[in-house]
């Protein structure tokens, strides 16, 4: 029985399914049947390997095991999604918040932001505006050079396409966001006004 | 009138064959089964008007066995219907799409013959938007949807149910696979709709609104199984849980999120509201610190379905060994042997057992010490599904000796060809005992080394056998024989991998039709031996499977061509029109 703090640790392991097909997988295996059971001796004791190494190279029989194609299929897109998950650009901190990383053109460094902090999309922008009023190269006197229509902001989506934030419903909005970049000046203007594809 | 002669004055008692239909039908609605219906409807002509009358539910086990009209004019009076469609071995992606099992031809018949049909259930047949459409405006007082492994539709005929089915009680859909059109289906039931009992959207990938769905699940008050679907997040479903605490069944989708111990406490209340709750599913993703969110529901739980959940360690068996009163488990192979044994000393009501395995690809987990100690300790066990990685004969004997009350054995090495581990025999001595103890059992699926011998148990054993499953088993064509000789209630055989030929099917062949199906595939079957099949037996329907890419026109074929794939079941309507070019009718 697994610690449970190693559980995190083999969840990543323990659904290793390749998709079918892959070359992973169809390696025969390297010895005859029979002697499976000497096999799964051995194996007792040696831990699946932590990266996500195919089991002892087998050949994939169509059908087998027995189980049912939607089971496999479940299973082996919560794999692939484990694997994207491998560079998350979103973070699930403790206390189920929603990181992303916020970075405005010109700033010297990012920030992070907790999406699940703001109820719609005005919240979030008057958050933006403050958290980057330092940025927005204005008149040293202090007088307020942050002027909205200079900016645009924009995120980055699931499928890495660049979005005009404020199109779709908040909810979505956030479960989609992968980071968010403020863009300033001409490039701004000219996203408002491009033709979304 | 009669010759009740005897009785003092008055009227004499009619005779019994003169008695209106009507007490017949009363009669006959005290049968306990469709078999005893049928049995008693083949004895005189006004039992059989009588009874198929009266007939309101109707199981059509195999949808190519008869023709929708036919059996639409047989019982003009059900009200409840269940067709299933494709082989069992379609399950497991071993018929190529587009096989057949069509679902509307049924549909189409039942809107015309039974007006009044409340219940429709459809298992592995494909069910299209336009069927789900005519459903919604043919039936004014349908109730029941159940679709199981079923494929064909999408969201949007969903949107059609919601929105026509105006007394809908139940919608379940259990493991098929439906296309997301992004249509807010469940925004269509209306808001006067209030009649909901079962609500099951687990297997359906993709986004719903929550709002809705509260409001629905809010004003249903009759609500008592909700089955979600993944994406619903977790404080959403402490949310649906305090407005639904009457609920008896709940799948709760991927419940999944970080610990946080606001949402603990939230999902903990929730939960405790919940006092009539009995049934639990799904934990998908589920996180062993939410797990105690569970323990004060774990008391009443009578069935527990953890099988894709992926959650493993002490904080699982923690939780499944305070459900003292459980009578079902299904759970994943990350629960080990030891979990197992754990469910041996907690679990005395235990009455099925299922064991999935975690990787489709590996050899498995568990062994025989998991399956030993729940036989051992659960005399209540009587139908079990293991996939493991080794079994011995000494395992599979005391198995045998501990539960003789088993209905259903299903075993399934992950390895084929594997070998008793320790004497290095094959299996059969094992699975021999289980048949001879086990006087009961219905269903068997046998893995592992086996030689023709185990068949010959079988055979002469399992009297009351009706499933059958076998892969990479026997030596020759005495294996098929012995069954095929034997187990008199057989009703469907499937074989994949096996050295079994033409011979015995054909000496056998009237035994094929007293059974539903057969189906075998790499096996060792001619062309040849399936035209002579084809031919003895004119109420069998022999089909030939091919390669999808590949079809040859049967009739140029020569007798020895090896036959790959072959499924043939009994039918009164006569061959099938409906055949892909890939399946070719004997």
């Amino acid at each position: 029985m697994e610690a449970a703090a190693d559980v995190e640790n083999l969840k990543a392991t323990e659904l290793r399914l390749g998709l079918p097909g892959t070359e992973e997988e169809a390696a025969p295996p390297p010895s005859t049947p029979r002697a499976g059971s000497k096999r799964a001796l051995a194996g007792e004791e040696a831990k699946k390997p932590v990266a996500a190494a195919p089991p002892a190279a087998k050949a994939q029989v169509v059908g087998w095991p027995p189980v049912r194609s939607y089971r496999k299929s479940c299973f082996q897109a919560s794999n692939k999604s484990k694997v994207a998950a491998a560079a998350p650009q979103q973070e699930e901190a403790a206390g189920g918040g929603l990181f992303v990383k916020v970075s405005m053109d010109g700033a010297p460094y990012l920030r992070k932001i907790d999406l699940k902090m703001y109820k719609g999309y005005r919240e979030l922008r008057e958050a933006l505006e403050a958290m980057f009023l330092c940025f927005s190269g204005g008149a040293a006197d202090g007088a307020a050079a942050f002027n909205p229509s200079d900016f645009a902001v924009t995120y980055e989506d699931k499928d890495g396409d660049l979005m005009l934030v404020g199109d779709v419903p908040f909810e979505m909005f956030i479960s989609t966001c992968k980071r968010l970049r403020i863009m300033k000046g001409s490039e701004a203007r000219g996203l408002e006004g491009a033709t979304r594809e | 009138m009669g010759r009740g002669g005897s009785r003092a004055t008055g009227a004499a008692a009619p005779p019994w064959h003169a008695l209106p239909d009507e007490v017949w039908e009363h009669a006959f609605s005290f049968l306990p089964t469709a078999a005893d219906r049928g049995a008693a409807a083949g004895a005189c002509s006004s039992w059989l008007r009588a009874e198929r009358r009266s007939r309101h539910h109707l199981a059509v086990a195999n949808c190519y066995a008869a023709a929708p009209r036919d059996a639409i004019e047989r019982f003009p009076a059900v009200r409840a219907a269940e067709v299933k469609g494709k082989p069992h071995f379609a399950d497991f992606g071993l018929v190529p799409p587009a096989w057949g099992g069509a679902a509307a031809p049924w549909i189409a018949a039942a809107a015309d013959g039974w007006p009044l049909l409340e219940e429709l259930s459809f298992k592995r047949m494909v069910v299209t938007d336009e069927c789900l459409e005519m459903i919604a405006a043919s039936f004014r007082n349908f109730q029941v949807l159940r679709l199981v492994s079923c494929d064909g539709f999408s969201t949007a005929g969903l949107a059609a149910i919601a929105a026509g089915c105006r007394q809908l009680r139940e919608l379940d859909l259990q493991e098929n696979e439906i296309e997301d059109c992004s249509i807010h289906w469940l925004s269509l039931f209306p808001e006067s709709f209030t009649s909901l009992v079962t609500l099951n959207f687990s297997c359906l990938d993709g986004e719903v609104n929550i709002t809705v769905l509260e409001r629905l699940v809010t004003r249903c008050r009759n609500l008592k199984t909700l089955k979600l679907n993944n994406a619903i997040p977790l404080d959403k479903l402490a949310s649906l849980l305090q407005k639904a605490p009457q609920l008896v069944e709940l799948g709760t989708g991927k419940f999944s999120a970080d610990y946080h111990p606001d949402l603990f406490a939230k999902l903990e209340v929730a939960f405790g509201g919940c006092k009539s709750l009995r049934k639990l599913s799904g934990a998908w993703d589920a996180v062993p610190d939410y797990l105690p969110a569970f323990y004060c529901v774990c008391d009443g739980l009578t069935s527990l379905n953890l099988s894709y959940a992926t959650v493993r360690g002490p904080e699982l068996i923690k939780f499944i060994s305070r459900c003292k009163n459980l009578q079902q488990l299904w759970v994943m192979d990350l629960i080990e042997d030891l979990g197992l044994a754990v469910v041996a000393s907690s679990c005395s009501k235990l009455q099925e057992l299922r064991v999935f395995p975690s990787d489709h690809f590996g050899l498995g987990v568990l062994t025989e010490r998991g399956l030993v100690d729940v036989s051992a300790s659960c005399p209540m066990l009587e139908s079990v599904l293991y996939f493991c990685r080794r079994m011995t004969n000494e395992a599979l004997i005391t198995i045998a000796k501990n539960r003789p009350n088993f209905t259903c054995f299903r075993l399934c090495i992950l390895e084929p060809h594997t070998p008793d581990y320790i004497t290095q025999h094959p299996l059969d001595a094992g699975f021999s005992a289980i048949v001879e103890s086990c006087k009961g059992l219905r269903r068997l699926s046998i893995s592992g080394l086996l030689t023709d011998l185990v068949f010959r148990s079988i055979g002469a054993h399992a009297d009351r056998l009706e499933m059958l499953s076998i892969a990479f088993a026997g030596n020759s064509d005495l294996g098929l024989n012995y069954i095929l000789s034997g187990c008199k209630s057989l009703k469907k055989l499937e074989i994949r991998d096996c050295p079994f030929g033409d011979k015995p099917l054909l000496a056998n062949a009237a035994k094929l039709e007293t059974m539903r199906s057969l189906w075998m595939s790499s096996c060792l079957l001619t062309l040849g031996a399936c035209r002579q099949l084809a031919r003895k037996m004119p109420h069998l329907s022999v089909e030939i499977m091919n390669d999808p890419g590949w079809s040859c026109p049967l009739d140029s074929l020569p007798d020895e061509s090896p036959v790959e794939k072959l499924y043939v079941y009994r039918t009164i309507a006569g061959p099938r029109s409906d055949t892909p070019s890939y399946v070719q009718i004997v």
